[in-house]
């Protein structure tokens, strides 16, 4: 059963200048995580948005847990949890202290609220710092405690946008790890993210977004392939480069690429570990030790690549921020 | 019911907010209670009243008037502050009522009030403001100044929740409240303005509102070009239609500005 279904969905800004959701279409399998990954711009906030009954579209349909967002916003609000780009706590009272209102407001009783409040900061590893105001709290705590927030009533479906962004490498982890536990427990989740690692990570699923279009989508492995096969790589010593590159040419049948500072041989290989074996073999035959061989597959960078033309980078995402912030000026 | 509820969690957090900075409260009774000493002290003694009991008598409702009305820039400042943090977003994405946030928001406004309107009577009192109308009048004043701040903070409301930026915010909230405050009966008599002034500073809810309130606390209302004009004969009566007013036009504008935030 799909959890989640948008159909044809339209947002425009501006007087319709800016089209940040154009005929979008997707859905989530129930009690499966569906990825939405695009650059900065894509129209990731406005789905999840839409989704979630913050924002109506122009056109277009959307269920979640078969209930219609836009006719009956208040049931979908009833199973939902959503945390947003930006993690919404309130920055002067203490995480306890959000937690416990919050529960309040999805009308448990007072010591309900209090009991899951503490359920869940245990569960986060934030107990030390229930009694702390926000404001102390570093990044990945707080994105921590505004994924409790949001779990507080067990939701049919979660929405988080961009639960890493802005993250350190450790916080990152720690958060994979939180979603990682909840995926475990059979929650429905739409998670977006600009990081392409994060996808194949943590979903079953992958809907690539750009300019407000799902430009394709699939399992991360099926995205891969669509890209190309396996890539076989090996590194020699700079003498045999020459003799390497005609023994893997011949073995895959491929014309094989040559990065000459890396002295790194690669071509595509469509029998993968067979291959790898046999190039082995031969460069032993031929007495030629290899500092390195492996086989790649696609890393989701080639993916967004090969898709759209352009990498999904933080470069992008930089650009954007400037012109935004000229206009903001203006 | 469960409306009800909704609404009484916002307010307890909002009182929340003040046990956890304290400096706010502090802040927002010693603004007012520093405006009654110097006007009573530093203009008090070359303005001629004709008023038994001096100045003090007609500072203080207009003290209480102004200080209400700046509810509006802190219900203002406040859901500005809730909409640039992504609160407001995390609020309407939950199955409560969609005005238990503003209902919440300006009902916590208010209690802040009848603190600062406690401490700003206390200092009066000290520095010799003795309002003669009867208990139940000066009970009846105080609770004209509670609604009236109510009132504005729902102004206060829409402004916040319209508004991209906090600074907008502010600068809005004060050229709304600034004129309105000062282009009135509240700290000199209207008679000094020139004519087309007084009619403006007549017929302001400041200004019917500080009217009222000297009639509650049992003193002479004193008008110019105006006088006999219906604000100045029946204070209480405007002011009430004025609050009336604004929160016929604010309340459902505020509300549906909430529904569709940031959208
Ligand atoms: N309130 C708004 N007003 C005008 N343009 C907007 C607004 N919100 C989003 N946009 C535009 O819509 C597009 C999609 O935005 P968004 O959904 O936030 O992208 P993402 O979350 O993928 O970065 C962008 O071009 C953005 O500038
Ligand atoms: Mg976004």
């Amino acid at each position: 059963m799909k959890s989640v279904i948008a159909e044809d969905l339209v947002k425009t800004y501006d007087k319709g200048n800016v089209k940040a959701l154009d005929h979008l279409s997707l859905d989530v399998e129930e009690g499966t995580v569906l990825s939405v990954l695009g650059p900065n711009g894509a129209g990731k906030t406005t789905t999840v948005r839409i989704l979630s009954t913050l924002l109506r579209p122009d056109s277009g349909r959307a269920t979640v847990a078969g209930i219609d967002v836009i006719k009956d916003p208040d049931k979908v609000r009833e199973v939902i949890g959503l945390s947003g780009q930006y993690a919404a706590v309130d920055e002067i009272l203490t995480g306890y202290d959000n937690l416990v209102m919050f529960g309040r407001l999805y009308h448990l009783g007072k010591k309900q609220a209090v009991v899951r409040a503490n359920e869940l900061l245990e569960r986060f590893s934030l107990t030390e710092a229930a009694k702390r105001p926000i404001k102390t709290y570093s990044g990945g705590m707080r994105r921590r405690l505004d994924l409790a927030a949001s779990l507080i009533v067990k939701p049919k479906v979660l929405f988080l946008d961009e639960p890493t962004t802005g993250l350190d490498p450790r916080g990152r982890q720690e958060m994979w790890g939180v979603i990682q536990e909840l995926v475990k427990g059979g929650v429905t989740l739409l998670l977006t993210t600009q990081y392409l690692e994060e996808a194949d990570q943590l979903a079953d699923e992958i809907a690539v977004i750009d300019n407000g279009k799902v430009i394709a989508r699939g399992t991360s492995d099926v995205l891969k392939k669509q890209v190309g096969g396996e890539r076989l790589e090996v590194v020699v010593e700079s003498q045999h480069v020459a003799k390497t590159l005609e023994i893997v040419e011949k073995i895959s049948g491929h014309s094989a690429s040559l990065d000459e500072g890396l002295r790194l041989i690669a071509s595509p290989v469509s029998t993968g570990s067979a291959a790898l074996f046999e190039v082995l073999k031969a460069l032993d035959a031929a007495g030629i030790h290899a500092l390195d061989v492996g086989l790649k597959r696609p890393s989701l960078d080639d993916v967004f690549l090969a898709l759209t033309g352009h990498v999904a980078e933080e470069k992008k995402a930089e650009e954007e921020k400037t012109s935004k912030r000229v206009k903001e000026k203006k | 019911m469960s409306a009800f509820q909704d609404t009484m969690v916002i307010t307890q957090r909002q009182l929340r907010l003040l046990t956890r900075v304290p400096e706010v409260l502090l802040f927002s009774t010693i603004q007012p209670i520093m405006f009654v000493l110097l006007f009573r002290y530093v203009f008090g003694g070359s303005i001629d009243t004709g008023q038994p009991g001096g100045y003090v008598q007609l500072l203080m409702p207009g003290i209480f008037v102004q200080t209400v009305a700046f509810t509006l820039a802190g219900t203002a400042s406040g859901l500005a502050e809730d909409m640039k943090k992504g609160l407001i977003d995390r609020f309407r994405s939950l199955p409560i009522s969609q005005s238990a946030l503003v209902v919440g928001r300006t009902l916590g406004d208010s209690l802040l009030n009848i603190v600062v309107l406690f401490a700003m009577g206390i200092t009066g009192w000290l520095v010799g403001w003795r309002p003669s109308g009867g208990a139940f009048n000066v009970f009846l004043g105080f609770a004209f100044l509670l609604g009236f701040g109510y009132a504005l903070s729902w102004i206060g409301a829409f402004v916040g929740l319209s508004a991209k930026d906090f600074r907008v915010v502010q600068n809005v909230s004060f050229l709304v409240t600034f004129p309105l405050t000062f282009l009135s009966n509240a700290f000199a008599p209207t008679t000094g303005m020139p004519r087309p002034l007084q009619y403006f500073a007549e017929w302001n809810p400041v200004s019917t509102m500080v009217a009222a309130c000297r009639e509650l606390f049992g003193l002479e209302n004193q008008f110019g070009a105006t006088a006999g004009s219906f604000p100045s004969e029946n204070p209480l009566i405007t002011s009430l239609i004025y609050m009336v007013l604004i929160m016929a036009v604010f309340v459902p504008l505020s509300v549906r500005k909430y529904r569709k935030a940031a959208g």
